[in-house]
């Protein structure tokens, strides 16, 4: 029985593995995050090297033995000192020489890497305990919208992501796609990338924000060009009309109790920006910046009792009875 | 035979017992209650300090223990957020305030005065203040943590979490008010040590003579009082932000949240080296007696302890490399990052050196040598990688972070700080710890501490960022952690032996004698433990290796005053004696200004006023404690 458990258990780790790697460093599909990839690997070849020799050499001057009771000798020989502080010199050259040629292609990295690009589609991502607010800015500001948590980007378009906090310091990180770089609050900071090829790449706050620091998470779902352009029409229209009446007692449930004071769907009377927009928050993957799977069951549960979800949450918990419960969750996943 | 009190007792009028009879009765502290609070030893206070870091020690690898078992599986649900963020912050201010800095400065306080040969440390009544500062702080850190209102903010505290908008309750003001109490304390040992090894040395003992490990103790001392004032001003500006209304650290009012960085790291870094550094020291003593010669490249070693000293104040740029600072500003800081690798590599090789042309005596603390050096060379590499800015943008505040300082201040300073343990403890107490448990505790250290931190660069890289409570199935990072969980049970396994091992020898420990391991330097050229004076007679050194050259007699100096505290002052470069100097007697001024201090720094957590009026005992006690005693000048 244990044998057989330990090989499902084993499978089950093994397909974990596989299905990881949405978040990682190690597997790169954008400009520069390959480019740190290659230098990562650099970085470890060189110090495993050197790692090796320090420990042949050590190796090597242990092959003797002694008690502690032999004679101590007060004064080497001088011939075999100057020996020795010959081949120590010969060895902080030889690391002095590694460490400058490491330095210079960090610039060099450094460099090639750094933002050059005509026309990026520029992005304004603000950090909120503990949820990501994101802009997409355009020279007209009626084709301006926001949305959270889920960043949709072309592929081979550069981005650029201009990055500020609301309350305390996060940082914006999408490891397979590019560094990371902290929002602050008083700074601006950007962020520049370029997604190769379309998929489905994980983020997460990378410097401790709080309570939630671990829930912070967003997606980049990199599109085609043209199904991004479609994405974007869709997300400038406004919220979707209710269709069905338990629909249109949900909107209704959501604009008279506390969920309007917060959040935002455009084209109704909701139009508070503490909490994320909600105008297309039934087309996103996750809820409560990656905690859930968007369904129906998991918005009631989160509207129902967001503080056993996630501790520490500003959702607050809003008094509803089993049916505007019911209905403000059929009314939130239909706004595709 | 007790002189007259008139008549000054010198120490050439008395024969070798009787003078060895008189001195102690000069040096003793009292037995009992009275005596602890009131002595001014510097080993009895030193070994206090080291004792109660490492409890400290203990209870902040519980807390480890307790993340490794939250972390073990995905979306584990045995520790909630909020205590989970008060476990680390506590773990990670634990174990550098109150475990590594206290128990490095320890040594030094009990090692430094034995090794230069002198009879106590300088500022003696300074140093007894000192601990109990130390005690205060790290029970005021404690007592908070067991009544749920310990400090959630990380360890180094970034503002705006832990300013007054963000960090509700006492917390934050308990984690500032800790830096206070550790920082006086480490600030006054830092001085005392200063002036110890700069004035007190033995006759002969020039700056080429001086030990290595007391070298080392001497650059950490000028680190930590050219550091630490830099972290006085961050939490006292930190305190007044959330005390007092400043906002220093607020920019809707015009002030700056990278103020804080900028601040914190330019002590943060150094105090990296304040805990490495004697950690070098500790390997530099050790190798030579256990192989038999002395260390190759001696002058390279120093000049590569201070290099390193110096270095350390231009690299704390590199912790806020994704801040988004100027281009060519992170450039200088990777440079001098990657280059504190080259005197980092002096001393390694140095060591390997001598390693090569000695004849190894594989016993215990060698044994925690070889540990050190296959982990600390791992560390300083991954140092060397997050020194490059492209690099540290992808792994910084992940869990690659969190393997590579674990393996430069486990690797690089706990090794050799236990290692040192083995080697000295005959010296503290007159026995040898166990041979065999030692070896046990090396193996299952070394195997337990790579498996638990190894995994910890992969999980960095794939994606895991530091400080999170939980994760999700979904991330993948489960086997890896599982791993770390499991291995921490082993380097626990391993800590707990070795504390077994530390109180078994205490009482059961083969006796060790003056000098069990033939080694070089003065503090085995006393009796194991040493009397309350130190050393009956002063020793005059010839050379580096004072035990080695001279082994069957010593050269002594003779002059002092048996009936009345006397040190000789040397002068800085050639250690020529200059004066003889008094020494405090015991006194209970110091526990009873440090009351008054403690006193004054928690109640300034509720009410700026008790700065005011805490002020007014503070004094009091301070006029007691200097008050004139009468003695007579000191006599050149």
């Amino acid at each position: 029985m244990s044998l057989a458990r330990l090989a499902t258990g084993s499978l089950v780790c093994l397909s974990c593995t596989a299905c990881a790697g949405w978040q990682s460093a190690l597997e790169a599909h954008g400009t520069p995050a390959t480019g740190l990839l290659h230098l990562t690997w650099l970085l470890f070849v060189v110090g495993a090297l050197v790692w090796i020799c320090v420990m042949a050499i050590l190796v090597l001057a242990l092959r003797s033995r002694a008690a502690i009771s032999t004679q101590a000798t007060a004064t080497p020989d001088t011939r075999v000192e100057r020996r020795l502080n010959r081949a120590v010199t010969g060895a902080v050259i030889a690391t002095a020489l590694i460490v400058m040629g490491l330095t210079i292609t960090s610039f060099w990295v450094a460099r090639v890497l750094s933002p050059e690009s005509s026309s990026p589609l520029r992005i304004r991502v603000r950090g909120y305990q503990w949820w990501w607010q994101v802009t997409y800015l355009d020279a007209r500001p009626d084709r301006t919208f926001i949305t959270a948590n889920e960043i949709h980007v072309p592929s081979g378009r550069p981005i650029v992501v201009e990055l500020s906090a609301a309350d305390v310091i996060h940082s914006f990180w999408v490891p397979n796609l590019a560094g990371k770089q902290d929002l602050i609050p008083g700074r601006d900071n950007t962020l520049q990338f370029t997604a190769r090829e379309p998929g489905t790449y994980r983020g997460q706050c990378a410097e401790f924000c709080g309570l939630q620091h671990a829930h912070m998470a967003f997606l980049v779902i990199v599109d085609p060009p043209e199904q991004f352009e479609h994405w974007r029409e869709a997300q400038l229209a406004p919220g979707a009309s209710p269709g069905g009446t338990q629909e249109q007692q949900g909107q209704r449930v959501f604009q008279s109790k506390a969920c309007a004071a917060c959040h935002t769907v455009q084209g109704t009377s909701a139009a508070a920006t503490v909490g994320p927009d909600l105008t297309h928050v039934g087309s996103r993957r996750y809820i409560a910046a990656g905690l859930l799977e968007t369904t129906r069951g998991s918005l009631a549960a989160w509207i129902a009792d967001p503080q056993t979800l996630k501790p520490g949450t500003n959702m607050p918990m809003v008094p509803l009875n089993a049916e505007e419960l019911n209905a403000v969750s059929a009314y939130l996943v239909s706004l595709k | 035979m007790s002189a007259p009190r008139s008549q000054p007792v010198n120490d050439t009028q008395l024969d070798s017992a009787g003078l060895a009879r008189r001195l102690s009765q000069t040096w003793a502290t009292p037995k009992g209650l009275w005596g602890a609070l009131t002595t001014v030893d510097h080993k009895i206070i030193g070994r206090r300090y080291v004792v109660t870091a490492l409890i400290f020690l203990a209870l902040g690898g519980v807390l480890a223990l307790l993340m490794r078992w939250q972390l073990a599986r995905a979306n584990n649900g045995l520790i909630g957020p909020d205590l989970y963020d008060q476990i680390f912050t506590q773990h990670g201010s634990n174990m550098m305030f109150l475990f590594a800095v206290p128990v490095m400065e320890a040594m030094g306080i009990y090692l430094v005065p034995l090794m230069i040969g002198t009879r106590n440390i300088a500022f003696p009544r300074l140093n007894a203040y000192s601990y109990w500062l130390y005690l205060a702080g790290g029970l005021m850190l404690w007592i908070s943590f067991a009544l749920d209102m310990a400090p959630d903010v990380g360890w180094f505290a970034y503002v705006p979490l832990s300013g007054p908008q963000f960090g509700a309750g006492k917390r934050s003001d308990i984690w500032a008010q800790m830096i206070t109490f550790t920082e006086v304390s480490a600030l006054a040992v830092a001085v005392e040590l200063v002036v110890t090894i700069f004035k007190q040395r033995a006759p002969g003992m020039t700056l080429q003579r001086i030990p290595v490990f007391v070298w080392a103790m001497l650059v950490t001392s000028f680190l930590i009082i050219l550091a630490m004032p830099a972290i006085m001003v961050a939490s006292t500006s930190l305190i007044l932000d959330r005390l007092v209304g400043t906002h220093f650290f607020n920019p809707a009012e015009g002030g700056d949240v990278l103020l804080w960085q900028h601040l914190f790291w330019f002590f943060g870094h150094p105090e990296v080296y304040i805990i490495f550094l004697p950690a070098t020291g500790m390997i530099s003593a050790i190798i030579p007696t256990f192989v038999r010669r002395p260390l190759v490249g001696r002058l390279g070693l120093v000049l590569a302890l201070i290099a390193t000293g110096v270095l350390a104040f231009g690299l704390w740029v590199h912790h806020m490399f994704v801040v988004g600072l100027p281009r060519l500003g992170e450039s200088f800081f990777t440079v001098s990052s990657m280059s504190i690798a080259i005197p980092a590599g002096v001393q390694i090789f140095c060591w390997l050196a001598t390693l090569w042309d000695g004849k190894p005596v594989m016993r215990v603390p060698l044994l925690f040598v070889i540990a050190f050096l296959v982990t600390f060379v791992i560390g300083g590499l991954t140092g060397v990688m997050v020194a490059s800015v492209p690099f540290d943008t992808q792994v910084h505040d992940t869990y690659f972070v969190v393997a590579h300082f674990h393996y430069v201040l486990i690797g690089g300073a706990v090794f050799p700080l236990m290692g040192a343990l083995y080697y000295w403890f005959p010296k503290f107490t007159g026995r040898l710890m166990s041979e065999r448990l030692g070896r046990w505790v090396v193996s299952l250290v070394f195997v337990g501490f790579n498996l638990t931190f190894f995994p910890m660069h992969i999980l960095g890289l794939e994606g895991m960022p530091r400080r999170v409570y939980t994760y999700s199935e979904q991330m993948g990072w489960q086997s890896l952690n599982l791993l770390s969980s499991s291995a921490a049970i082993v380097l626990a396994a391993g800590f707990a032996l070795f504390f077994i091992d530390l109180l078994r020898s205490l009482r059961r420990g083969e006796p060790a004698g003056e000098n069990p391991w033939n080694a070089a330097t003065l503090e085995w050229a006393t009796a194991s433990p040493p009397p309350s004076c130190n050393f009956v007679h002063i020793p005059v050194v010839t050379g580096a290796e004072p035990l080695w050259e001279n082994p069957e007699t010593i050269e002594v100096a003779e002059g002092l005053r048996a009936d009345r505290r006397e040190l000789l002052v040397t002068s800085l470069t050639e250690a020529r004696p200059v004066a003889r100097e008094s020494s405090p007697r015991n006194t209970i001024w110091p526990f009873l200004a440090a009351i008054a201090t403690t006193v004054m720094l928690i109640a300034s957590i509720f009410t700026p006023w008790a700065m005011v009026w805490g002020a007014v005992p503070l004094a009091a006690t301070l006029i007691g404690w200097f008050w004139p005693k009468g003695t007579p000048e000191d006599e050149s």
